[in-house]
């Protein structure tokens, strides 16, 4: 089991556009992955959960991920968000 | 024939039969199931069908209406392939033996239930995708056509309940003439979707619009946000007359639209839009608008059972204000009497509320209920062009006493250190014969007017304008209002004061000439009029308009006028 914080600072935080990014990049990985925020959780490759976790600019979310390739998935996730879903805001 | 009134989505005008746009509807049965495994097979084909259908829509998306559009449908791709949702389903299937039509349908509601309790506007729209893809997967499960538009094979005016994306790209779009919808906002799928195609659509029109049936004839009136069912003939050849107006001139003026008005021979006059409240904004500023004529505030205080508080207003207009930087946004305090219902200001019950407590009458008499208004609007003019009027006006004592008013505001907010418009323009309307005689007194005591060509009407002629038997009085081109309007202008100018005119005439192409040439500074009309209005001031001159005017004034009668200028001012058949 492989965990890391990081904080979402997108302008419309895991929502709309870098909410398909992040479940796109999760698909990609054999593991199970789940992101969390405050007390909600959601499988990271499921679009729907995601959208529902409400988080917003500013949140920490939690990726936690097990399996054979759970550290690169969690890796390659904190990146993505780290560096603004790709975007230059 | 009868007029339902709606929401304008989208401008121009339709004409044409009727097309009731109703999606099959989807029978669910719920059963038990003996094969769960082949049950998953069912679903697994009916889930890759979709992804083929979805792949389609994207790529038809994507040429009509533009990648934002078309992006939705790859948002609905990825709930197709969610396994939270699919692991749902096949949950049911296998653990409950649920046939897959009924586990699918069942997950689906769930999931839009939660995005919906979220209160999310985002969220909410992706409810409206979660049940749109769902649909589309259960279509394709019970072999239900997937177009409810077979039967649309002649140019028609669409009726719906709302539309859904997959609804919107499905429509043959060369059958379309517009769209009328019971349901939705300015900002809806139908709303961007008509706006995009260029195809007038009134939304928002409640339930009358479901009684309409296939075939029966229709005017979609998307300037006005109007729909008239079974029109006679008069209205039709008025509306097909004005369409060919639209098509005509639309490329042309949608030209000059961010012109400046100006005549042939250089006289500069201003453009501005009437306005209800921020859903306006886009459409003024799209259309060429140099400001806002008329802002009004009554959408702040209808339909609701309570006051609304000083900081909600000021936070309206102050977005408004905003949303036109430098140019002037002007802002008519409360403007309502007897005939309107408002629950929480216990309007007095009167024989003649159009002659009674209405408008500044009301509002001088409470000042519990102006004050939190004006100071709304002080708070909401720092920083911008934000102008102040007062409907109503009779007399100059009731301008001093609004000043007063205001001016004890102004003291009370310095003292609570908040920021205030310091030097706001203060104006009247006028719309009373007593005030339009007074002209030369009243300019002493503002800074501008703006005359109200509705009320102003239907007072001089002492026509009721919602009375049928007599509307047509008030309605008219009558020369004795030309004469009150030039008597308002001339005084108004002595003073080094501008007049505008925010009444419906300001938009008529008919009148600009005469109001032109009586010497209006401003003209303020519904925005699609703006393009239009440009295009004829930019093509006639001052001098012929001043001589038209002088004309106007000695005709006897409405019809003699509109006769004057088709004959004189061709230019406002707009070529």
């Amino acid at each position: 089991m492989v965990e890391k914080k990081v904080v979402v600072n997108h302008k419309v935080g895991l929502h709309a556009r870098p909410a398909s990014v992040f479940v796109q990049t999760a698909a990609k990985f054999s593991s199970d992955i789940t992101v969390s925020c405050e007390d909600r959780n959601a499988n990271a490759k499921s679009i729907l959960t995601v959208l529902t976790l409400g988080a917003h600019k500013g949140a920490e979310i939690t990726i936690a991920a097990a399996g054979e390739d759970a550290e690169a998935a969690v890796n390659a996730l904190v990146e993505l968000v780290e560096n603004n879903f790709g975007e230059i805001e | 024939m009868k007029t339902i009134e709606g929401i304008s989505a989208s401008y121009g005008y339709a004409i044409g039969p009727a097309f009731v746009y109703k999606r099959a509807e989807l029978v669910i049965d719920s059963c038990i199931i003996e094969d769960p495994e082949a049950e998953l097979t069912r679903l697994a084909g009916a889930v890759e069908t979709a992804r083929q259908q979805l792949d389609k829509v994207y790529e038809k998306a994507l040429q009509e209406s533009g990648k934002e559009h078309a992006e939705i449908f790859r948002a609905q791709t990825m709930m197709l392939d969610d396994p939270e949702l699919m692991g749902k389903v096949k949950k049911l299937v296998e653990e409950e033996k649920q046939n897959v039509e009924s586990a699918l349908s069942e997950t689906v509601e769930n999931y839009a239930g939660i995005m919906e309790a979220l209160d999310d506007e985002y969220l909410s729209a992706r409810a409206l995708d979660i049940r749109d893809v769902g649909s589309r997967v259960l279509r394709i499960l019970l072999g239900v056509a997937e177009s409810p538009t077979e039967g649309l094979l002649t140019p028609s005016i669409i009726i719906a309940k709302d539309l859904t994306p997959s609804d919107t790209i499905l429509l043959d779009k060369t059958y379309v003439l517009g769209f009328c919808t019971s349901k939705g906002g300015a900002t809806s799928h139908t709303a961007i979707l008509a706006r995009s195609l260029g195809l007038p659509a009134v939304v928002g029109a409640g339930k009358k619009v479901r009684k309409v049936k296939n075939g029966t004839s229709l005017i979609v009136d998307g300037d006005s946000g109007i729909v008239i069912v079974k029109p006679d003939e008069i209205t039709l050849a008025d509306y097909l007359l004005r369409q060919e107006t639209f098509v005509k001139v639309k490329g042309v003026a949608a030209k000059v639209a961010h012109e400046p008005a100006i005549t042939t021979d250089g006289y500069q006059v201003e453009v501005v839009a009437n306005i209800g409240s921020a859903d306006g904004i886009r459409s003024a500023l799209d259309s060429g608008a140099e400001g806002v004529g008329l802002l009004r505030s009554e959408f702040l205080y209808l339909e609701r059972n309570s006051l609304p508080s000083e900081e909600e207003q000021y936070k309206s207009y102050k977005t408004i204000a905003d949303a036109f930087g430098k140019m002037p946004v002007i802002l008519r305090s409360l403007d309502v009497g007897g005939d309107k219902d408002i629950p929480y200001i216990d309007l007095p019950l009167e024989d003649n509320p159009f002659l009674g407590v209405r408008a500044i009458r009301l509002c001088l008499s409470r000042p519990q209920l102006f004050k939190p208004q004006l100071r709304a609007a002080l708070r909401a003019g720092y920083g911008n062009n934000l102008k102040l009027m007062f409907p109503m006006v009779a007399t100059v004592d009731e301008v001093l006493k609004t000043r007063e008013l205001l001016e004890e505001c102004r003291v009370e907010l310095r003292l609570e250190g908040k920021d205030i418009a310091e030097e706001m323009e203060i104006g009247i309307m006028i719309e009373i014969p007593a005030a339009a005689i007074m002209a030369d007194q009243l300019a002493d005591v503002v800074d501008f007017f703006s005359i109200g060509t509705n009320d102003l009407s239907q007072y001089t002629l002492a026509a009721d304008r919602t009375n049928a038997a007599v509307a047509k009085i008030a309605a008219g081109f009558q020369p004795a209002v030309f004469r009150l309007i030039k008597q308002v202008i001339e005084a108004a100018h002595a003073k080094g004061k501008w007049v505008g005119l925010c009444g419906e005439m300001a938009g008529e192409l008919l009148a600009i000439p005469i109001l032109l040439g009586l010497g209006l500074d401003e003209f303020s009309m519904n925005p699609p009029a703006i393009p239009y209005a440009k295009l004829l001031i930019r093509s006639i001159s001052m001098e012929k308009a001043r001589q038209v005017a002088a004309q106007a004034l000695n005709q006897t009668s409405s019809d003699a006028i509109r006769a004057l200028i088709q004959e004189q001012v061709p230019e406002v058949n707009l070529g």
